[in-house]
């Protein structure tokens, strides 16, 4: 199972890679969203993808499942979709400002000599 | 006290909700950002008493004991540097009184601004390396709103690549946290100090090592990992850029410090000499640009890279002496490079431009700032009786001990070209006649600037008494198991 | 567009969506669910009425600051952790205990739950921040 997961993330990372690599704002967002799944689910690979019971208290069983993996990508979700939605209207008010989502067109200052 | 360690970032984060609910009113924000910047320092200044007298100071917080729940520790190191990044905040809100208006602040600046606090202090105190990676994001949230704050074109623009790189930074930061849990089973870095120097299989450590050096150094902007600043920070206004100048590189240099002297100790002979050379690298490209540069926030902003090259290079040394050196360089840095910001800032106020040449003469109309260029450039550079001497002669020594002379020299060398870089914005904007700049008020912003630099005169001239605290710190490093045992009793 | 459908329809369920919600918020104590999840399914409620009516109605409809509410919802959450000092144990230490009510019988409480409801005040917040500055220009 870890080993398909694997393969997963690589393919994520991949698209990311390549999405990332493109010219239009648009693309790379979503590319930052597919690296940022495959790093979560490359969290949750690692700490072993185990079959077991929730670890809460009075559950009586064999084996638990790991709670920090799953901690800690909550935590990550969260603050990836918050990051996500600021990149968003930021990418949408510069759009407007700057009149293109083309990055290499972002470049340059204002005042230069 | 039990609760000591959290009133540094208790206090900015209450603050910034009450801020939220009076975003109306630019005299109450002013009012309760003041206070709490003042109950921050207060904060600050008493753990480093209760550090200094009890020893270091850990909080499990919500009562889960070490290593299962968070723990956020305070040792003389975590400790000194919150109390200057209080001490900074209030020079920062000074400033920001003066120069951000009132529609601005309406827009959230200030609480904004706490939440940046917030962040800075919390990756100062954790104790958790995941728990690190969250008070970074609080951090980068609140810097991408500082940075894009006001909304002109430029800033839109840069901010938009600051962001991106930064999203891909954190990415690798979740990577590398979910390897090392992988290979440890444990978040905790007291925890993982005592597994890791345990390990086996140390060469998969490295690597994680690695990958954690190429997180910190793109926050921390080393070589190569520094080329998004130059473009980043030439964008906001002054009050932010000098916090940014002041406090958000200086998290990633911290967290190198604390890893690579507490977490991966497993192959210093190579993971440290990568960062040697690494650090050897910035400080070059550094002081190229800070000499080549005629814009004054450029040569600031390069200023900042060869800085952060010489703290990595006293953290890549690993010697007590070299840590002292570079605890003191890092703080005494921490409170030149803002109060540098707040003085290109003002300069650039009075004459409209960035661009050195399109004016001069500033000495026969703004005195004061005239002088604080020039007592800038002699801290910066490490001349004897101010502050950036110590640091430097204690990390130039250590490396002279361990046989680093090349390096040493660069270091040497480097503090030359520095003090020429900014002798350069003293000379051709202050010298000659005067021309190219108006008369405008400009009292307000002295007091930060005189403030800090005052600071800065008094750390260096009291250096003997601040130095049983930096020693402390240093030991602490040195010696982790110190560190180790405080985190993980009971 | 023919819109009286999709009004109709918004009108039934988004009270449907935000119960929905409400019952992930409870759910989460023991169970999965809790304050994120049920936040962003509440936001999603008030997403739909925005596309079926517009942004005007919709302010009329629940007239409160959105910038208010995370706010509030920080307060909250800050307020759970702060209680901590109070009674000189951790920060964000919670307290949990069992009550018998009338009608309801065995009740357990448990602070936590305010920290939650302060997340989901924050997550709505947010959301509908961010969609209302995208909306707002159109």
């Amino acid at each position: 199972m870890e080993v398909v997961m694997i393969i997963v993330i690589g393919c994520l990372f991949a698209g990311a890679t390549y999405l990332m690599l493109s010219k239009s704002l648009l693309r790379i967002i979503i590319g930052t969203g597919l690296l940022s799944h495959g790093a979560h689910l490359l969290l949750l690979t690692m700490g072993g993808l185990k079959k077991g019971a929730p670890p809460l208290l009075g559950v009586q069983a064999e084996q638990y499942v790991d709670p920090v993996p799953q901690a800690l990508i909550l935590t990550a979700i969260v603050i990836s979709f918050g990051v996500t939605a600021f990149l968003l209207v930021l990418a949408y008010r510069s759009y407007q400002e700057i009149g293109t989502d083309n990055i290499e067109q972002m470049r340059g200052k204002e005042d230069h000599d | 006290m039990t609760n000591a360690v959290i009133f540094p970032i208790a206090i900015p984060l209450t603050t910034a909700v009450i801020l939220i609910f009076c975003v109306k009113s630019l005299k109450a924000q002013k009012v309760i950002s003041l206070v709490s910047a003042g109950a921050l320092i207060a904060a600050g200044a008493w753990l480093v008493r209760l550090v200094d007298h009890e020893g270091v100071q850990k909080l499990d917080v919500g009562n889960w004991p070490a290593p299962f729940g968070i723990t956020l520790v305070s040792d003389m190191l975590s400790a000194l540097l919150v109390l200057t990044t209080s001490v900074i905040a209030l020079a920062g809100l000074l400033y920001s009184f003066y120069t951000i208006d009132s529609k601005q602040a309406s827009m959230y600046y200030y609480v904004f601004f706490q939440f940046l606090i917030v962040g800075v202090n919390g990756a100062f105190s954790t104790g958790d390396i995941f728990n690190l990676f969250v008070f970074y994001e609080v951090m980068l949230m609140s810097s991408y709103a500082l940075l894009v704050h006001g909304g002109t074109k430029i800033q839109l623009q840069e901010t938009m690549k600051y962001m991106i790189i930064n999203v891909f930074s954190s990415a690798l930061f979740v990577i590398a946290v979910g390897y090392l849990y992988a290979v440890t089973g444990t978040l905790n870095m007291a925890h993982l100090a005592v597994r890791i120097s345990g390990a086996e299989n140390t060469a998969v450590l490295t690597v994680i090592c690695l990958l954690f050096l190429i997180v910190f150094g793109l926050k921390g902007a080393l070589f190569p990992f520094y080329v998004w600043m130059p473009g980043a920070y030439s964008a906001p206004p002054s009050a932010v850029l000098a916090l940014f100048g002041g406090l958000l590189t200086k998290v990633g240099v911290y967290s190198i410090l604390r890893t690579f002297s507490l977490i991966f100790r497993q192959d210093i002979g190579y993971t440290h000499t990568i960062l040697a050379w690494l650090a050897m690298a910035t400080i070059v490209l550094g002081v190229i640009g800070a000499v080549a540069y005629r814009d004054m926030r450029q040569i600031a902003i390069y200023n900042i890279v060869a800085a952060i090259g010489v703290m990595a290079f006293g953290i890549s040394l690993m010697t007590k002496e070299s840590l002292e050196g570079t605890i003191f360089y890092l703080l005494q840095d921490m409170v030149m490079k803002t109060a540098l910001f707040f003085i290109v800032g003002a300069i650039a106020y009075v004459a409209g431009t960035n661009q050195l040449g399109r004016f001069s003469g500033l000495l026969g109309s703004y005195p004061l700032l005239g002088w604080a260029v020039f007592l800038t450039a002699l801290a910066l550079s490490g001349i004897p009786p101010f502050s950036g001497f110590i640091g430097k002669a204690l990390i130039i020594r250590a490396a002279f001990e361990k046989g680093q002379l090349l390096f040493a020299l660069i270091v040497l060398l480097s503090s030359l070209l520095v003090l020429y870089s900014v002798m350069k914005i003293f000379i051709q904007s202050c010298w000659g006649e005067a021309r190219g700049y108006e008369q405008k008020r400009v009292a307000p912003l002295y007091v930060p600037i005189v403030a800090l630099l005052a600071l800065a005169v008094l750390y260096g001239i009291g250096a003997e008494f601040v130095r049983p605290y930096i020693a402390q710190a240093a030991a602490t490093l040195a010696d982790p198991s110190l560190y180790i045992e405080s985190v993980l009793k009971e | 567009m023919n819109e009286l459908i999709l009004r109709t329809v918004t009108a039934v369920v988004t009270f449907i969506i935000i119960l929905f919600g409400i019952q992930l918020f409870f759910a989460g104590h023991y169970y999965p669910g809790g304050g994120f999840i049920a936040g962003l399914v509440t936001a999603g409620a008030i997403i739909l009425l925005l596309l079926a009516f517009d942004i005007k109605t919709v302010r009329s409809m629940i007239p409160i600051s959105y910038r208010t509410l995370i706010g509030i919802g920080l307060l909250f959450a800050l307020g759970t952790g702060l209680g901590g000092l109070v009674f000189d144990v951790p920060f964000l230490t919670h307290a949990h205990g069992h009550v018998m009510l009338p009608l309801l019988g065995d009740v357990s409480l448990h602070t936590a739950v305010l920290f939650d409801l302060g997340v989901y005040f924050v997550v709505v917040g947010v959301t509908m921040t961010i969609i209302e500055t995208i909306g707002e220009e159109e």
